[in-house]
Order: C-alpha cells, then structure tokens, then sequence
C-alpha cells in the first residue's frame, strides 16, 4: 500500500494524529444513528445516499477529470433496476440491490461510453441530458409504471438495517477509493489527466482506463439508488430528479474536491439542510446552487482541505 | 542486413487542410540500427512521427511493423506492439513523482504480457529503471516530483519511460534539444548501451555532430518530402541538402 | 408537404435557440449551461411588464432583451471570471447558475413571490391569424419565426465580418492565443459573446414562446435541444449549428408523422449517439473536438 510520501511515524500518537480527523468523522457517523429521532433517521438515510453519490463526482471529477452532471442518471437506473425485480420476479432486497448494483452501473456505463474517448465537456453535456431522456422516454412510452412510478415495493425488515448499510456502504467506498486511488490504477487515471498522449504512447487505453473509473463511479450511485427504491418502497420518476444531480456536486465543492472524505462531510451538512427548508419549495435547490458557487468563487479549496491545512500548521512532520 | 527491416515507411503522405505535411516519404529501419532522421525546422519531422506511431493518420501510404501492417491503429496498440516514442515537447506527469511516471508504462498489457503475470514489486522495478538511466538512487531523486526535475533529468525519464515498456523500436524526437553540450555527452553512452540490448532508434535530430556519433544511416526531411539518404558524408555533398539547410547561394 | 413546412419551422426554431450557445462555446469555450434558464428568464419577464407592469409588447421585449444582457454580462463578471482556466469549475458554475435561475422562477412564498408554476403564463403572438402556403395552413408566427430566423443569419454574419466587435469574437473564436497576441481582449470578449448569448436566447424566446405557454420547465428541454444541435453539428462550428438544426427537426418531424410524437425523445437521443460515435466531431465540425494534438 502506497503513502504520498515518505514519514517517519516514530509513535502510535503520530499515525493516531495523521488519521484523527477521518476517524473522527466516521465515528461520529457511526454513533449518530443512535442519537437522532425516526424522522432524522430517515434524512440520515438520505444523507448517506447523497454523499455516496458525491464521493462518486469527486472521484470522477478530481482523478480522472471527468465532470459527471448527471448523478441522477446512476440513482435512476440502480432504482427500477432494483424496484422493477422487486415488483415483478418478487426477490428480496438483499438480492435486488447487489444485482441493481452491478446490471445498473453496467447500463449506465454502456450509455456513457461513447463519449469517454472524446474530451471531458462531452461527458459532462451527456451525462447531463441522460437523466433528462430517461424520464422523457418512461413518460412518452409509458413504461416501468410511467409517470405514476411502482409502489408497494418491499422495505427494509428494520430501521437498523437500513441505517447501518447505507453507512457500511459509505465508509466501504471511501476507504476503498482512497486506497484505488494510491494504487497502480490511481496513478494511471493521474497521468491520463497530466498528460494523456505519454500515457497512450506507453501502450495504455484511455478509454479502458475511463470506463473502469466511470464504472465504479457508477456501482456508488446505483447501490444509492437501489437503496432508495427500497428505502420508501417506492419507485418513479422522482429517481431521475435534478437534485440528485445538483446536491453531491454541491456537498463535493462545500465540503472539499479531490479529499473523498469532504463530500461526504458536505452531503451530510446539507442534506439536514435540505430537509429543514422542504417547506419551501424550489428554494432548496437555489440554495444548493447558491451555496456552491459561493464556495467555488470565495473558498475553492473548501472545508475539508481547509481544515487540513489548519490542522497541519501546527506540526512539522521530519521527512527522511 | 538478414531478413525483413523492422520498421518499414511506404508513401506516406499527409496534409493538413491546406499544407502538405508529408509528401510520399519512404524509407525503412533494420533491426538493431540507429537511423537518423534530420533536415531544417518545419520539414515535418514530428509529423513523421506523429504518423508512425498512430497519433495521426496518414492519407495515403502504408506503415508497417515487423512485418504488419500497423497504418492506422491506435498509439496504444501500437506501443504495445513494441514501438514507442519520446515526445518533443516535455510533458512528464508532473504532479507524480519520477519513479511513479513509470508505473504506467509498466501497467501496460505489454509488460504483464513479457512479465508473465505481475511484475512483483512494481515500485522497486521503476526505481531500477531509473538507476538504469542515470537517477541518482541515493540522492532520492527518484522520489522528487517529476514537475520538479530540470531538462536532463527529463529527457532521461523520458527514455526511462520508453524502456519500462520493453521496447523493439523508440523513436527519439529531438531529444538533444535543450541539453548542453556535457549532457548530451553523458546521454550518448546511455543510447549506445540500448542499441547493444537490441533496441532500434530512429533518432529525429538538430544537432548533427552528436548524431553522427551514434549512426552511419541518416534521412533527410525538407518540406515534407525525402530528399536524401545514406551516410553523412554522401548526404552531406548532396547539392539539395546543402541548399535545405544553407541557403542557395547568390548570384552573382 | 405538411411535413416539409412545419419541419422548416422546427428547423429555424432549433437554430434560433442554438446559436447563441454556439456563439457562447465558440468564443468562451464555456457551455453556457445558463442558456436555457435566460430564454425562460425573458419569457417570464415579457410576460411581467405586460400583464403586471401593463407594458406596452414590444417595450416590454426590448426591455427583457437588455435585462438578459446584462444577466449574461454578470454570469461571466461575478462568477465565470474567477473560475477562468478550470474547465471543471466553469462547467459546474454555469450549471448551477442555470438551476438558481430555473429553479428559482418555481419558488414560492419568498416575499410575496408567487412562483411561476404551472402552464399558464402565455405571450401573444405578434400578429394574429394564419395564411395558407402551398396548401399548408401556417400561422403568421410561424412565418415570422422563419423571417427572424433568416434575418438573424445575415445580421451575424454582417456582425461577424464587418464590425470591430464581431472580427474578434470570430479571431478569438478561430484561435485564441493568437488573437490575445494581437491586443483582443480575452475577458473583454468573453464578456460580450455571453451578453449577446444572453440576448440571442432572448430573441429566440419571445419568437418562439407565443406558439405555446412559458413554463420554467422548457429552460431544460430548451438547453437540451440547444446542447443536441450544437453536438450533431460539431461544437464551436455555427454552421454545423444550422444544419444540425434542419437535420435534427426533419428526422424528428418524420418520425412523428411516422410512429407517433411518443418517438421524438428516442430519436433525438438516437441521434446523439449516432454522431458521438460515429463522427464525434460533428457534421461540420473540425477533427480537433477529439483528445488533444501532441
């Protein structure tokens, strides 16, 4: 396993203090659950899927420069891929959810591909216009429930479970993507951004190499939405709604780009937000997007790296 | 000269909207050789190279590579066939440190081919890769971005990431261009150790003196077309090379 | 013939609203996502001065064509200025600016706001009634909008060949660099083709909306038709842009005729895919779409 540099770590209280502020955050994750009501429980719920599609944007967007606008697109397919199995061969959810998982972030990758060997602003105009067709299509052709959606789809057998797994999944991918993103494969996607015509004289596919990342971007995203259609037993056209497109995006650019760990920070600051001013309308989304454009003028780097960077002031780390 | 060239160029020609960048140019590289490839600014040398390593298509002509025919594909496979190339402009993946540029060659489906399976400790193979072409290993210059390097150390990581790919062929572009005099010196040894391993090079080239140190065999590019080839001496006394490169003389 | 009349229309109303995102890519290099919000914005404005503030029509167009310059003019000087050079951050700034505005419009209960929600806001259309052509019954609108449509084509093109102002909107369109090297301010222009982006989406909005109602939704499929045609035709290409337009609402014409209005999304996607694949770069557009020379 690969470090960005070489430290000494002489103590247990030195590696302790490298990893404190991560483990801070997934404790607090963790022991959160126990500590809020029913309904915020719920918010909880949906806080872990936005910020599973948030990790999933600045994984996308930081390590292999592809702006993905279109979150909406993975939470829609691993939805009715996952609902559509629930309603019509009756299987659990235990099981709809792994295979709405991989068949969906398989399709979504398939529809994205043709753009991923083009520049970036392709992908980004695609995956933006995706979702908007998707629900064109199930409207105009009047298929998977059309625009009434499918309900009484199984749930979860408790809140526990619930709970428990969409945070398993958030912590599992973020460890996970941390750890791709140190490794061989990581600093590939890295080069492809440097410089990617070295990297094709080097005998590598670009493409190959975009579609791995877009796939697991999307199995984030399809798990969310596999879980959400599970979650309220519900499923239509809502799935394919703009917020899902519009939040993670937000949450990455509050909560810290290129740091995985920030937009999970970000997604789950302002999903309770979110929650609080459902009175209002469409006022959430203007301030989602106010929010983040405030964040990318006045304070780029956003919470996570800023915090980072206060935390590190006070030490002196001796390189070897 | 046994069997088949290694490398062989048949009519090429390209043009870019209005401007004929290469013009029916053929010519052929022999295992184990080091072919120069020379001629004045904007004879489309780079073009050349562009074409023969896939990162452009020709119009017309043909590109063939021990023995296949390889006009056409993509840079990737064709490196992966083993041809590959250094670039003129230098763009290493600056944010990576040294040894880490070359974990990408070293993932390509090549090596694992070569390699059997995986290469082991991958991080340990780069660093020796870069020992191979001069990186201090006790100073820990491996370890220091690659951003951060000055020009000779460039060109050797360069060299260094062709050679990670285990190449037949690498096609040099201009990599003399910017070194001193001293550089270029100890980067010579370097290239002469690599035609001793069977690596061919085709070395396109401004500086002439510290070219024909290294081969016999040269091309001549002027706009876009071959207009000589062989030793530097009969190149060098071809009328039309003279006048390429210094002018036609007045009338008096 | 039916076909062949009301496709011509169709046509011209996907060039009205694609060249001025066009316009916007070609000069900026930014997609400016924000494009379909304003040609909602201008609607719903028009409609404002006429049925609260009792403007007089065309007063009221001519004001909500300024009011969208000056929103594209401020799109660029409060937000995309800092983000110049980052391509990821332009895309999502001006993907979030276009949300604050659509979304925005269908706010309700913020200071008396009411929200515009719902099909009913409707512009009149300039002149009233219909004439027959060619056996075809077409209203005067739609002839109007064929009329803009061809009007506008000459006025850019006079624009972009023979004032100061369009000579470098084209230079810095053709090459960048090279035009900063001879004194055209980058910014400066950035500035203008967003302002005439702004209008433009503008024009195409008070041409177009009165065919039917103005709701905040259509700033999506606006954009998406925008973004469509401007990918058929090749990025940054305006001629692309007009005949991608004309290809793009024939075939979904015919396949209307056809299958059925249902098809209409699956053809424009269909296409979409056909020319990312097949000719990425466009029907007009250059080869430099695909990854970058070396």
């Amino acid at each position: 396993m690969r470090t960005e540099g070489l430290y000494a770590l002489s103590s247990w209280a030195e590696m302790g203090y490298l990893l404190a502020p991560r483990a801070t955050l997934v404790l607090v994750l963790l022991l959160l659950p126990f500590v809020l009501d029913l309904y915020w429980q719920r918010v909880f719920c949906s806080a872990g899927i936005y910020a599973l599609l948030a990790i999933g944007f600045d994984f996308l967007a930081e390590y292999v420069g592809l702006v993905c606008l279109g979150g909406a697109l993975f939470i829609g397919t691993g939805g009715y891929i996952a609902g559509l199995l629930n309603e019509y061969f009756h299987w659990s959810p235990f099981i709809t959810i792994p295979i709405a998982t991989v068949l969906g972030a398989g399709i979504s990758t398939l529809v994205l591909l043709p753009c991923l060997r083009l520049r970036g602003i392709y992908f980004a105009i695609v995956s933006f216009m995706l979702p908007l067709f998707a629900g064109f299509i199930i409207i105009a052709l009047n298929v998977f429930g059309g625009t009434e959606g499918i309900s009484a789809l199984d749930t979860f057998p408790n809140a526990w479970v619930e709970l428990y797994l969409i945070l398993g999944a958030v912590i599992v991918s973020l460890f996970a993507l941390r750890r791709l993103v140190n490794e061989d494969m990581g600093i590939i996607l890295r080069g492809i951004m440097d410089n990617d015509q070295a990297v094709r004289a080097s005998g590598i596919s670009i493409t190959a190499y975009k579609t791995r990342a877009v796939f697991i971007a999307a199995l984030l995203g399809c798990f969310g939405g596999a879980y959400l259609s599970h979650l309220y037993g519900w499923l239509g056209l809502s799935l394919f709604a703009m917020d899902f497109s519009i939040l993670p995006i937000a949450a990455c650019v509050m909560g810290g780009m290129g740091t995985l760990v920030g937009p999970v920070l970000g997604a789950f600051i302002l999903t309770p937000m979110s929650e609080a001013l459902r009175g209002f309308g469409q006022l959430r989304v203007v301030l989602y997007c106010l929010i983040l454009i405030g964040f990318m003028v006045y304070k780029p780097e956003g919470i996570m790296n800023y915090l980072q960077r206060k935390y590190h002031q006070f030490e002196v780390w001796e390189e070897v | 000269m046994a069997g088949e060239p290694l490398l062989q160029v048949t009519r090429l020609s390209k043009s870019f909207g209005g401007v004929q960048a290469i013009m029916n140019v053929s010519f052929e590289l022999a295992k184990g050789e080091i072919l120069g490839v020379i001629g004045p600014n904007g004879s489309g040398k780079t073009t050349l190279v562009n074409l023969i390593t896939g990162f452009v298509k020709p119009d017309t002509g043909m590109i063939s590579f021990k023995g296949k025919d390889i006009t056409g594909l993509p840079p990737h496979k064709i490196a992966n066939m083993g041809l590959t190339r250094t670039f003129q402009v230098m763009r290493p993946y600056h944010s990576l440190s040294a040894y880490k540029n070359l974990i990408v060659p070293l993932n390509s489906p090549r090596v694992r081919k070569t390699a059997g399976g995986t290469l082991g400790d991958i991080d340990a193979v780069a660093i020796d890769i870069l020992e191979e072409v001069g990186f201090e290993r006790d100073a820990r210059v491996p370890y220091k971005t690659a951003g951060s390097l000055p020009l000779g150390y460039l060109k050797r990581l360069e060299l260094g990431r062709c050679i990670a790919l285990r190449p037949e062929v690498i096609i040099c572009d201009e990599v003399f261009s910017g070194l001193s005099m001293s550089e270029i010196s100890s980067l010579i040894p370097l290239l002469e150790k690599l035609r001793m391993e069977g690596i061919s090079m085709m070395m396109i080239e401004h500086r002439l003196r510290e070219l024909f140190r290294l081969t016999n065999r040269l091309v001549v590019l002027t706009f876009g077309q071959k207009i000589a080839e062989g030793t530097p001496e009969e190149v060098m006394s071809n009328q039309q090379v003279r006048d390429a490169y210094l002018g036609t003389e007045m009338k008096k | 013939m039916d076909i062949l009349i009301y496709g011509t229309v169709n046509s011209v109303v996907f060039s009205l609203i694609a060249v001025g995102f066009a316009l916007v890519y070609g000069v900026a290099r930014v997609p400016n996502f924000a494009h379909g919000s304003i040609y909602v914005l201008v609607g719903f404005l028009t409609w404002s001065f006429v049925n609260d503030l009792k403007m007089n029509y065309a007063l009221a167009i001519i004001l909500a064509l300024v009011i969208a310059s000056i929103v594209g003019f401020l799109i660029y000087r409060l937000v995309l200025i800092r983000l110049r050079g980052m391509p990821t951050s332009e895309i999502i700034a001006s993907f979030a600016v276009s949300l604050i505005i659509l979304e925005g419009l269908r706010m309700q209960g913020i200071a008396g706001f009411k929200g515009f929600i719902g099909p009913f806001y409707t512009l009149r259309p300039f002149v009233e009634g219909k004439i027959i052509v060619f056996g075809v019954f077409l209203d005067y609108q739609r002839l109007i909008i064929i009329g803009a449509g061809l009007g506008l084509v000459i006025f850019l093109w006079v624009f972009t060949h023979h004032t100061k102002i369009g000579l470098s909107l084209r230079a810095i369109a053709q090459d960048e660099r090279a035009a900063m090297m001879l004194g055209v301010n980058s910014d400066r222009t950035a500035m203008i083709s967003l302002s005439i982006g702004s209008a433009l989406a503008g024009l195409a909005a008070v041409i177009i909306l009165p065919l039917g109602s103005v709701r905040a939704e259509e700033g999506y499929r606006v954009l998406i038709y925008a973004l469509a045609v401007c990918i058929i035709g090749g990025l940054g290409s305006w001629g692309g842009a007009v005949l991608a337009s004309f290809v793009l609402a024939f075939a979904m014409k015919i396949s209307t005729s056809l299958f059925g209005a249902l098809w209409e999304s699956v053809v424009l996607v269909g296409t979409i895919i056909l020319i990312l694949l097949f000719r990425p770069s466009g029907l007009l557009g250059k080869q430099k779409e695909l990854e970058e020379r070396v």
